[in-house]
């Protein structure tokens, strides 16, 4: 029982990192019907931009640990959400009114382009990060063994809850959010009512880089180490959980990543940890062919 | 039907260029800070320690700067000229010369070896033959074989490295394991039993991985093609007992000239005709296999587009709605490209093992396919020599760089070209998509001619899915 | 020269077509007989390609009953057959409302991939064809004449190896009626084939279908919005409002019935003598 519950709470600290990241997928895909392939590279990017950020604040200019992360924080999002606009900009805007391949084409590109630059430029190996907030609240003990909720696990619970908390209102309450879903369901006629359709294309991947960035600072708390080959899986993972949940479906990301992170957590404590990443792409795999639309999704119905 | 129109020649925006050089320069510097200005690197405690490279920003931010400002111009430059529909002049001049090209392309091609034997002797042309002809001539196979599902049948398919494995460890595991077990009198012909049996094994998982997938419309049959290709790949991985893991398979037996094998022995090639040893016949030989088995592909690829079920296969790509009603039964149509190319793949994936002598789940990674899928798309619509072109132009131009030696005199002993392979490769993608996103060869060649035989432009084609 | 016979073609029975909570169709039920061009008419929104992609297989029908009878002896229940075996088996074709044709084929390619199936078979699931079997290659040229026939029939005959997609419109419907043709079959449903064409172009299409029917093996079902069109070629009309059948019979029956003007002038049905008085009907 006791491990159970430990799993419980490692599978939701761990499916909010991914909740965050499908989000990103989510509404790309919901708003311009592509599957974003580098956005997994981009969360890589943010948690090393994070890193680096952490270190000059705490190394450099000595800031104390609390207040240095809040401001990474802010400042990643930031730096992450330019990243994503400028590749925005550059390799998939041209590219939206041509061939169906192109695009996803390029975001392959871009995502090989990503992980290769980050390496080049910041070197192959591991960075660890020094350790923070390590202590561990116990919780139920049972036979010797002790569930406990970490004090990185709440900060990131909380976090994740309270930064999806704030993107809710914003697409559901303000024009910004408005105008999102009206492209999502009628890009020509959003147009035509005044809405700048570019405009809002780029701030949709704005938006997700931000909580990809958000993820990629849970990140590097969480796991204490980053490398740039960590976008492929995480990314694919994430993905999953977005068609899992429903893609297009925002709550359908989020309720997507939990299940991801649980069923992550469980098959790796009570299976074998060997498989975990054949499970994942087994489920996405199993999702896809026998239920595309997801949880939370609207099955599309085809005019002929 | 192209008009030709001429725009009245506007003065260059000189401000406006400015600006926007300066916008760039600042998002630049924006991206920079700090994944550029700052290094991460461990000292010798372990510890994280910062570098700083500002310089290396400025470097950046300038480039970029420079770059936007002759991009205005370029744009400017071109806004001016003669407005016309007529495709661009590089790929006039493909097309042009892909007809006139081929018999000359083909004497190039037989000859290559032994022009490259007469340059730099035995021991000097084994690089260029083997890195460069035979490595070339498995992406133009593989290249092919995908082409059937992409570019034919307009079938995304993300994972076609899973076919080019099976192949491999078929020919691996039945070559080192059962014919040894079972007969080993068969020892030196093992390669050519096993081509067969590789190309009918990847094609029937081919079938059975395509069966549940391709009712998927595009993006989606993507990925889980991707998700299932990574799934073999780490089930090989992973299941030590069947595919010896990460450590892989060795002492794969080579292709034998028809029974005669070729070693340094009495009964070896180079003694039965008369011949000093080297290792450079077998090169040469495996050389010819490679260009057999491609010119194989290519040949059915040219006989099945004249037969109705290329004809489904092309109007599949257009719109499946239509097909259907027509009569098509399309999840066969589809499985039958799906099988067909991946047969093309598993025979690929056998002569790479038979090559090599040794192969491991990291030859099978998720780049691969994209790589074989960047060949295919840059190629252009299922045109046979548009991959070849694409081919040579990336596989034979990323392993240049291993040549460019003289690079490590301008930037110093410690750079390695081969590093930022991937980086160039990734970059080419983006780059060549937006300027070709449907490829070098832009046109269609009608698969019956009744009068007079027009090519059609890939903008005509659809590519619906539904 | 039209016989007909007494059991009708298609039989539709109780059809009803559900999409959530939205009723497309209700209850339908018509014949469409043998050796006659049968047209399906009524406001926007009634519901009449629904009925279609019922009858073609796009759409599973949520309740009812399609019964194709080829004769005495053979039946198709067209919601049980998949899409492709309704065209290949039960020998149902169809034109689309947005033509679909193969824009980046020639012309006589599209009529080429409408006989697969005869191909398929004649060149041995392609392993005959490989090898340019003799049998394969008398069933192409076949193929190659009978679609060459219909270029000549429909004046595209100059045009086969121009790409469908540069032909203009006009041209574009009568080619998509070609390539169903093509597929040799008892009943071929047309859907919208007037929409966009001009006086002159209309009344070729009446005498291309015209003729079709009076060649005595194809019958004709067909939903059109142009009147003149209806009027003039249709042996029987069904007419639909928001799913329902309201009127069925001769076209002059139809046209006079009440319900019907109702219908399209969007009254209530005792408001329209008023209206019609006003109209000066």
């Amino acid at each position: 029982m006791a491990i159970f519950i430990q799993q419980l709470i490692n599978g939701l600290t761990l499916g909010s990192i991914y909740g965050l990241i499908a989000i990103g997928y989510t509404m790309v895909f919901g708003i311009i019907g592509m599957v974003n392939f580098a956005h997994g590279d981009v969360f890589m990017v943010s948690a090393f931009v994070a890193l680096l950020l952490f270190m000059i604040f705490t190394t450099l200019l000595n800031w104390a640990l609390v207040p240095a992360l809040l401001v990474v924080l802010v400042l990643a999002m930031a730096i992450t959400g330019l990243w994503n606009w400028t590749i925005e900009r550059t390799a998939y805007r041209p590219l939206r009114g041509s061939f169906r391949l192109a695009p996803l084409i390029s975001a392959i590109g871009m995502s090989i382009l990503l992980s290769n630059l980050i390496q080049v430029i910041q070197g192959p190996r591991n960075k660890p990060v020094p350790p923070m907030f390590t202590q561990v609240i116990p919780i139920y003990e049972e036979n010797g063994y002790v569930a406990g909720i970490g004090y990185k696990q709440i900060v990131i619970m909380v976090v994740t809850a309270v930064l999806l908390a704030l993107f809710w209102y914003l697409v559901q309450k303000t024009p910004l959010g408005r105008a999102q879903r009206a492209c999502e369901q009628d890009q020509k006629m959003a147009a035509l009512l005044g809405i700048d359709v570019d405009r809002t294309i780029s701030l949709t991947f704005v938006m997700g880089a931000a909580l990809a960035a958000v993820a990629g600072v849970m990140y590097i708390m969480y796991y204490g180490v980053v490398n740039f080959a960590d976008g492929f899986v995480p990314g694919v993972k994430a993905f999953t959980a977005a068609v899992l949940g429903g893609i297009g479906s925002l709550p359908g990301a989020v309720i997507g990543g939990l299940l991801i992170g649980l069923i992550e957590t469980m098959w790796s404590a009570y299976f074998s940890i060997d498989y975990k990443d054949v499970a994942a792409f087994s489920l996405l795999a199993i999702t896809l062919v026998f239920l595309p639309t997801g949880l939370l999704g609207r099955p599309e119905v085809e005019k002929v | 039907m192209s008009t030709e129109m001429s725009a009245p020649s506007s003065p260059f925006p000189l401000v406006k260029s400015l600006k926007q050089a300066g916008f760039v320069g600042m998002v630049m510097f924006g991206l920079c800070v700090p994944i550029v200005a700052f290094r991460a690197e461990q000292n010798m405690n372990n510890q994280l320690v910062l570098q700083s490279r500002w310089w290396l920003t400025l470097v950046f931010c300038v480039l970029a700067m420079i770059g936007s400002f002759l991009f205005s111009l370029y744009t400017h430059q071109k806004s001016n000229k003669a407005h016309s529909s007529a495709p661009s002049t590089v790929t006039k001049a493909l097309s042009a010369l892909a007809p006139r090209l081929t018999p000359l392309g083909f004497a190039c091609v037989i000859a290559y070896p032994l022009v490259m034997l007469a340059i730099n002797g035995p021991g000097g042309s084994i690089k260029w033959i083997d890195n460069f002809g035979i490595q070339i001539l498995i992406y133009v196979m593989l290249g092919w074989g995908l082409n059937i599902v992409v570019g034919l049948a307009g079938l995304l398919d993300l994972g076609y490295v899973a076919f080019y494995a099976v192949g491999a460890y078929a020919y691996a595991l039945i070559a080192t394991k059962v014919i040894p077990d079972t007969f080993p009198e068969l020892g030196f012909w093992s390669f050519w039993i096993c081509l067969p049996i590789s190309g009918l094994l990847a094609a029937l998982w081919g079938i059975i991985l395509g069966f549940p997938v391709l009712r998927l419309r595009g993006d989606y049959l993507a990925i889980v093609t991707l998700a299932f290709g990574e799934i073999i790949r780490l089930v090989l991985i992973n299941w030590v007992d069947f595919s010896n893991g990460y450590a892989g398979l060795t002492s794969i037996p080579r292709p034998s000239f028809f029974g005669i094998p070729f070693n340094a022995s009495e009964e070896g090639f180079a003694a039965v005709f008369d011949l000093e040893f080297s290792p450079i016949y077998r090169t040469i030989f495996l050389y010819y296999v490679i260009l057999a088995l491609s010119l194989l592909t290519a040949f059915v690829t040219i006989r099945l587009r004249r037969l109705p079920i290329g004809r489904a296969w092309e109007a599949l790509r257009e719109d499946e709605i239509a097909c259907r009603s027509l009569g098509i039964n399309t999840t066969i149509t589809k499985l039958t490209a799906f099988a067909i190319g991946a047969g093309f793949g598993g025979f690929a994936g056998c002569f790479f093992a038979a090559r090599q002598g040794f192969i491991s789940p990291e030859s099978f990674v998720f780049l691969e396919s994209a790589q074989i899928l960047a060949i295919v798309v840059l190629g252009g619509m299922g045109s046979l020599f548009g991959v070849v072109v694409a081919s040579i132009a990336l596989v034979g131009g990323i392993e240049i760089l291993r040549e460019l030696d003289f690079l490590k005199q301008v930037f110093g002993e410690a750079f390695d070209p081969s590093q930022y392979r991937m980086l160039i490769f990734g970059f080419a993608m983006v780059l060549m998509m937006l300027w070709k996103p449907r490829g070098l060869i832009a046109h269609r060649e009608p698969s019956i001619v009744y009068k007079e035989k027009k090519s059609i432009g890939s903008d005509m084609v659809q590519e619906g899915h539904g | 020269m039209t016989t007909i016979s007494s059991m009708p073609l298609l039989r539709v029975e109780h059809l009803t077509m559900r999409f959530g909570g939205l009723v497309a169709v209700g209850d339908l039920s018509f014949d469409v007989a043998r050796g006659q061009i049968t047209a399906l008419i009524g406001p926007n929104g009634a519901g009449k390609t629904t009925v279609f992609n019922c009858i073609t297989g796009f759409y599973k029908p949520t309740e009812g009953r399609l019964t194709l009878n080829h004769d005495a002896t053979h039946h198709y229940l067209l919601e049980r057959l998949p899409d492709h075996d309704i065209n290949w088996k039960a020998r149902v074709a169809r034109t689309f409302q947005n033509i679909r044709l193969f824009q980046g084929m020639t012309v006589l390619e599209n009529l080429l991939v409408a006989q697969h199936n005869t191909l398929m078979r004649a060149s041995g699931y392609s392993l005959l064809g490989l090898f340019n079997a003799k049998s394969y290659r008398d069933q192409a040229d076949l193929a190659l004449q009978k679609a060459l026939h219909w270029l000549e029939r429909i004046h595209l005959l100059d045009r086969a190896d121009d790409a469908a997609g540069d032909l203009p419109y006009g041209d574009q419907r009568r080619l998509e009626i070609a390539r169903a043709m093509c597929t040799d079959p008892l009943l071929l449903c047309l859907d919208e084939p007037a929409a966009g064409l001009n006086p002159k172009e209309s009344l070729e299409l009446n005498t291309l279908l015209t003729g079709i029917r009076d060649e005595g093996k194809t019958s004709l079902l067909l939903i059109e919005h142009d009147m003149s069109v209806v009027m003039t070629i249709s042996d029987h009309v069904v007419v639909l409002d928001y799913g329902v059948k309201i009127a069925d019979g001769t076209p002059d029956a139809v046209r006079n019935d009440p319900k019907v003007i109702a219908a399209y002038l969007g009254v209530d049905d005792d408001e329209v003598a008023e209206v019609e008085a006003e109209v000066g009907l």
